[in-house]
């Protein structure tokens, strides 16, 4: 893919966040002085979408390199989200210092290095097997079945499943310049989007509750509406992919359904932890795993597929 | 200029580990004359009050620290003496001549702020213990002196008691509104209602 390609989705992109920004203050202007708490949320979450994509565009121009360091970050602040909110004892100090210092560098190392049968086995073989034994050392056996599962899942689900984003740079696809950054940009694209437009077609039309015990905001109707919106505007993007047109609507559909199946298991694991005690530790709403909760369900799946039908 | 470059790369290391917020829940971060008096379970306790000082106010505000501890090896002592300019108090004995009291107020007189930690040492992370009296004293001897109380959510188990190293969790620090000593108030009394205004911070 070219430069013009790229720069043509970002112009698309920023055109979309302007017509957000427009259309919220144009909501804010008619509903005058009164307060309104869906309104200063809609704000907040268009003011976070400008951060986001100026960032992620600043790491693309950088380069591969810079890719991996942000999502490295990135996992690094979504497994800081997911250990606060889980039990750990006094005993899993050190396994869960080393998740980490020692495994989610080493992760996004094997990534840099280009080091594919490391990355893929570092944390369902080694840290899975190390981590325990960090903590066993301690003997301290109380709910150790269920403090070790929940680290690991931390680990899983923060390092080893968002760390698949940025390795979708290293795939080596035929007709790709080294490090094109479009596949990346395709899959956060149909992801967020489907998160967005379940969301505007749940307020415009909702009225079936999809998973009532598990997100009540859910509907039938936002996500049947996402879920086929998302993949037209991932079908209409398959010039950036290496994919045909159905192709693209094909895994399209498959990040989508993912990202909805992904946030319904996140959405589970804050019910049960109470999802009103996070208002303690982040000022605001929601953290980096609200935002990437369906990313990390989808991507692992999207770098596979493309790995076994897309490479040589 | 040392000390400032390292007074940074200590905030910001401690802010990346905690991603520790600061939520003036019944205070405004304003340039007063303060006492900060917190729960303590954590050594990252007073680096996490420290680190969410806007940066003049945590120029003006020196932490009240363990004298036995931080006089222990030359980078202890230059941590405190330079960087965090902390007030030395001994435990458990007092002598006449060195007077946790005085010292403390004697910074108080140098314009600075304090940052106390009135339970004395570290609590094992469970209930907030009794608080030791220098508290009181302070109040008396310097009664325009604001008292604000400080609850510090989760620091525990960032650094348990005994085992260095450190994980990275959210913590929050939450400041509440600022009390005084009240005219018919005894010493009990005051203790146990500034013990209250923590514990009830913390719920909030």
């Amino acid at each position: 893919m070219n430069l013009h390609e790229e720069l043509l989705v970002l112009a698309g992109l920023a055109a979309a966040l302007v017509i957000a920004t427009t259309v919220a203050v144009i909501l804010r202007m008619r509903a005058g002085a009164a307060q309104n708490p869906v309104l200063d949320n809609l704000s907040a979450r268009i003011k976070a979408w400008w951060v986001m994509i100026i960032l992620l565009t600043g790491a693309f121009l950088a380069g591969r390199h810079a890719v991996i360091v942000l999502f490295g970050l990135v996992s690094f602040a979504a497994l800081r989200e997911f250990i606060t909110l889980t039990p750990t004892h006094r005993a899993d100090q050190v396994a869960v210092f080393m998740s980490f210092f020692v495994v989610l560098p080493m992760q996004y190392w094997l990534i840099w290095i280009r080091w594919y049968g490391f990355f893929a086995v570092l944390i369902p073989v080694y840290a899975f097997l190390v981590l325990p034994i960090a903590s066993v050392v301690f003997g301290d056996s109380k709910n150790f079945l269920a403090r070790t599962a929940e680290t690991q899942w931390g680990v899983m689900v923060c390092i080893y499943c968002i760390s698949h984003v940025p390795a979708l740079l290293t795939l080596d696809i035929p007709g790709y310049r080294d490090g094109d950054p479009m596949l990346v940009i395709f899959l956060l694209i149909v992801v967020q989007s489907s998160d967005v437009l379940q969301y505007v077609w749940g307020k415009l039309l909702g009225h079936h509750k999809i998973a009532p015990s598990l997100s009540p905001s859910k509907t039938v109707e936002g996500f049947i509406g996402g879920v086929v919106s998302a993949t037209v505007l991932g079908t209409a993007l398959w010039r950036i992919t290496p994919f045909s047109p159905l192709q693209a609507a094909g895994m399209s559909l498959i990040a989508t359904l993912m990202a909805f199946l992904g946030g319904l298991v996140m959405s589970a694991i804050k019910r049960d932890r109470g999802v009103k005690d996070w208002g303690h530790l982040i000022e605001g709403h929601g953290g980096m795993l609200d935002r990437l909760d369906s990313v990390a369900f989808s991507a692992p799946i999207l770098f596979h597929l493309t790995r076994y039908f897309f490479t040589p | 200029m040392v000390e400032r470059l390292v007074a940074k790369l200590i905030t910001t290391s401690t802010r990346l580990l905690t991603g520790a917020q600061a939520r003036w829940i019944g205070c405004a971060p304003l340039d007063t004359h303060r006492i900060y008096f917190a729960n303590h379970t954590s050594h990252v306790d007073f680096l996490l009050i420290w680190a969410v000082l806007p940066g003049q106010l945590r120029k003006k505000t020196r932490p009240v620290a363990a004298l036995d501890y931080w006089s222990r090896g030359a980078v202890r002592r230059y941590l405190i003496d330079s960087v965090f300019r902390g007030v030395l108090v001994s435990r458990g004995h007092v002598e006449r001549e060195h007077n946790p009291i005085d010292a403390m107020r004697q910074a108080l007189d140098g314009g600075a702020s304090l940052i106390l930690f009135p339970e004395g040492t570290r609590g094992p992370g469970g209930d907030v213990q009794p608080f030791k009296p220098g508290l009181y004293h302070l109040a008396a001897a310097r009664p325009d002196v604001e008292l604000v109380p400080v609850w510090i959510d989760n620091s525990y188990r960032v650094m348990p008691k005994g085992l260095p190293l450190p994980i990275p969790l959210l913590c929050s620090v939450a400041f509440g509104k600022p009390a005084r000593l009240e005219p018919s108030e005894q010493k009990p009394e005051f203790l146990a209602r500034m013990r209250q205004l923590v514990i009830e911070l913390g719920k909030a």
